[in-house]
């Protein structure tokens, strides 16, 4: 059992839990991630590191509600526990492992999309207690859903919010804001890591492509067991599979297919509608059981 | 009574079992156990005891089946044997013990498995449990994996008065146990669960969701004061076969099906995991994890095909599992091999190509080779596609663990008679260093590790 040390609502939609985990803090490197399971009968549900205290044995994660599970975990209090918490997995990110003289050298871009902030914030937090000061673009559909703002301006070089509804910083999506960098400042980048939607991530990376920057993308493909057993998270990379799970989350952005990746994590969709209407109507729908078969 | 046949054992229904996740194989009862016990000749020169991995006194045992001494024969398989009530289910008998046996030379051989699962079943049922070590040790032993490898090594060296730590990677203690192999051929409550509590009733402690490799290195783990390690992280990475299409919504591994059914309990509607059913079903491969993901597939609803490249003799599953899957309506396409996963706009499979094959050669497994017949593609419609190609060990371990080295196959090396490896005070066994095996030998490897680990602690002094 791991205890919830804090659990916080950030935004509509959005929370935070701090967890009780030391063996997890102990281990942990920014780009990882844990899975989490709130009971015998709950989902194995991963979700990025954003933050860990390896002194007090704290890890925390932030979430944001998506379907049945998330749901069920964002009615959890300070206090209550969780049965299962599972990390790291995954590989630490790229610059947090590589010789830190040639990290110095990197003029680096962070475009983090919604709920992305929370794990761009641990890579950025890394970099800046390195003497490492990145650039960072934080992305949201609205005001009230920018996240960690505080946060990240403690330890951004420059922070950039953009809102798609221009209600707060800059109006539209990251992608201009990208542009309005480079073209307009004059910026220079050699390495840009871009977390966030699917969606968002593939037009960074096709944005990034044309500008010649280097781009590290976090995927978050279905998983089940994170540890390589099942395949469930396998993506296409250049020409090869990869398992996100143990040879990622992160990749080259150039290489990942995401439109497939699109497609693999619509793949449960009736059936996790099912398991919403379950939570919410009871079980009645269970194999469609209506009959009207539009559940196939 | 016609002592050339066995005494039939009783069986779910295959219309009713083929709906539902109870056992099927329903075993004896004492009347039964002491009738089929009675078939065995008792050789002196027991050629079913050679036919064993681990050994166990098979006449001995039968013999006190036969008297009705059920607490006595239990004893005596748990001399060799740490898990019966799980090789009495999942051995491939036909091939050990009851292939050896001397009543099969004219009839059918002794139902050496049955009784096997007859005696442990009663011992539970009766509250019959290993007795803890007498005297403790106090120095620890650190056991990577729950499988029936660790558990076994665990169990022998906390008997042995060690302080055993299991470390295992999932939520639930018991590898392919729990997260493998079917309820409907393993019950996990009564029979996988019962082990691990007898396990922990001896000392044991078991620390779950801790991947070695991840949160802790083996190195981590010396440091923390554990004096031996034994890795029985088994041989869990599921293999794919590079054919187009392979990545589509709908192709899955057996182990994620599988996972998602045993371990999470998709067909439990009180849980959280969703799972993909399917309406058409082809399970691609012709072992044991096959035939259950097929089995599973068929009771989640699905009409099931086994595409399997070689013939019906070469299908390396337990013969009984075979028989139950045709009983049940598993549909059998033998001799053919797919070449491609034919996908819909939406990124789902809609079908497959599949070639037709015929045996040449015999190639180095000593079983001939399946050749393609150059146009006989075709193609079957379908929803799904199961990959059932086996499974290697995972690496997570030996890419963290400097000086533990490994073969080809990403096989740890270990020595068989000590289970040592190649790093002082490391030892190894079972799937992780033979590769996908059984039950029974990563036992029997679990057992030798223990005793190569007690030599080894004991020639060290404290
Ligand atoms: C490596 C990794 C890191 C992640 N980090 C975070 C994070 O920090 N914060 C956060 O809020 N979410 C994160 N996610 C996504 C999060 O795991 C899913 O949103 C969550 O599992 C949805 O569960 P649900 O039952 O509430 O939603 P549903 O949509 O009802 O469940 C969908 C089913 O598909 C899977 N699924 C659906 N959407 C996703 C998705 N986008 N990613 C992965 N699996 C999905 C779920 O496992 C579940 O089986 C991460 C995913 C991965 C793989
Ligand atoms: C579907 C299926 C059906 C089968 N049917 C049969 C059968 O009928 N008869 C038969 O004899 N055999 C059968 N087998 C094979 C048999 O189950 C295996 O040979 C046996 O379980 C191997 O035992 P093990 O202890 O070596 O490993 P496993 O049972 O694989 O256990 C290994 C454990 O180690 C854990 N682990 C892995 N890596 C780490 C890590 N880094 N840190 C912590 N823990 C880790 C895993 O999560 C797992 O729990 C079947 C296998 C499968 C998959
Ligand atoms: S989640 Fe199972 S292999 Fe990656």
């Amino acid at each position: 059992m791991y205890k919830i040390l804090k659990a916080e609502k950030l935004a509509d939609n959005i929370f935070l839990m701090e967890i009780d985990a030391p063996r997890v803090a102990k281990a942990c490197q920014p780009g990882q991630f844990i899975i989490a399971k709130i009971d015998e009968n709950g989902e194995r549900i991963p979700l990025t590191i954003s933050d860990y205290d390896r002194e007090s044995g704290m890890v925390q994660i932030v979430v944001q509600i998506i379907g049945a599970s998330t749901q069920r975990m964002s009615e959890l209090k300070t206090g209550d526990y969780l049965e299962d918490f599972v990390g790291p997995l995954g590989c630490p990110s790229d610059l947090v492992t590589d010789d830190i003289e040639d990290v110095k050298k990197k003029k680096i871009l962070f475009v983090a999309g919604g709920l992305g902030t929370a794990p761009v914030y641990p890579q950025v937090k890394w970099l800046h207690e390195h003497g490492i000061d990145a650039d960072v673009i934080v992305g949201a559909k609205t005001k009230n859903l920018v996240i960690l703002e505080k946060e990240m301006e403690a330890v951004a070089g420059n922070l950039y919010i953009t809102t798609d509804d221009g209600s707060y910083g800059r109006g539209g999506m990251v992608t201009d804001t990208i542009k309005y960098l480079v073209n307009e400042l004059g910026k220079e980048y050699d390495h840009c890591v871009a977390i966030g939607p699917m969606i968002m991530m593939k037009f960074v990376s096709l944005l990034t492509k044309e500008l010649g920057i280097h781009t590290i993308v976090s995927v978050n493909p279905i998983m089940v067991d994170g540890t390589g057993m099942c395949g469930a998270c396998r993506v296409q990379v250049g020409d090869e599979v990869k398992f996100a799970c143990v040879d990622g989350p992160e990749f080259d952005g150039h290489l990942v297919d995401f439109d497939q990746a699109m497609k693999r994590q619509q793949m449960y969709k009736t059936e996790e509608g099912r398991a919403m209407l379950r939570l919410t109507e009871g079980a009645t729908h269970k194999n469609g059981g209506c009959g009207c078969g539009g559940d196939k | 009574m016609d002592v050339m046949k066995r005494v039939p054992v009783r069986e779910q229904e295959p219309q009713v079992r083929a709906k539902n996740f109870e056992e099927v194989c329903l075993g004896y009862n004492a009347e039964e156990a002491m009738a089929e016990a009675s078939r065995c000749l008792n050789c002196k020169n027991a050629q079913c005891m050679k036919g064993c991995p681990v050994a166990i006194d098979i006449p001995a045992f039968i013999g006190q089946v036969k008297e009705g001494n059920f607490a006595e024969a239990y004893r005596i398989i748990s001399q060799s044997s740490a898990l019966p009530a799980v090789c009495g289910r999942v051995c491939p008998q036909e091939s050990q013990c009851e292939g050896k046996c001397i009543r099969g030379i004219k009839g059918e051989p002794v139902s050496i498995g049955k009784l096997e699962r007859f005696v442990a079943d009663w011992a539970r049922e009766n509250g019959i449990t290993p007795e803890p070590a007498k005297e403790k040790k106090n120095r620890k032993v650190a056991v990577i994996g729950s499988g029936p490898s660790g558990l076994t090594c665990a169990g022998d060296l906390a008997k042995m008065g060690y302080d055993v730590t299991i470390f295992e990677a999932l939520h639930k203690a018991g590898g392919v146990l729990v997260y493998g192999i079917p309820e409907f051929r393993l019950p996990k409550e009564t029979v996988v669960q019962t082990e691990v509590e007898n396990v922990k009733k001896l000392g044991v402690k078991i620390e779950t969701n801790v991947v070695v490799g991840k949160a802790v290195t083996i190195d981590d783990l010396q440091e923390e004061g554990f004096e031996a390690v034994f890795i029985g992280s088994g041989a869990g990475l599921p293999r794919f076969m590079g054919i187009p299409g392979e990545n589509a919504n709908g192709v899955f591994s057996a182990n994620e099906d599988l996972t998602r059914n045993n371990l999470m309990k998709a067909f439990d509607e009180n849980y959280d995991t969703p799972i993909s059913a399917g309406k058409k079903v082809a399970v691609v491969g012709g072992g044991n994890v096959a035939m259950d993901a097929a089995r599973t597939a068929l009771r989640l609803g699905a009409e099931v095909h086994i595409i399997y490249r070689r013939s019906e003799e070469e299908l390396p599953a337990r013969v009984e599992e075979v028989h139950h899957a045709k009983e049940e309506g598993i549909i059998f396409d033998l001799l053919t091999n797919p070449t491609e996963i034919l996908v819909d706009d939406n990124g789902w499979v809609k079908g497959i190509r599949c070639v037709r094959m015929e045996l040449g050669e015999p190639d180095e497994s000593g079983r001939r080779r399946p050749v393609e017949i150059k146009g006989s593609e075709f193609e079957i419609e379908l929803d799904t596609v199961i990959m059932s190609l086996g499974t290697s060990p995972n690496p997570l371990i030996s890419s963290t663990t400097d000086g533990l080295e490994i073969n080809k196959h990403k096989c740890i090396v270990a020595d068989e008679e000590t289970g040592q490896t190649s790093k002082i005070g490391v030892f190894a066994g079972g799937d992780a260093v033979t590769g996908a095996a059984t039950v029974i030998l990563a036992m029997g490897a679990g057992k030798a590790a223990a005793k190569g680990i007690d030599e080894y602690l004991s020639g060290k002094k404290n």
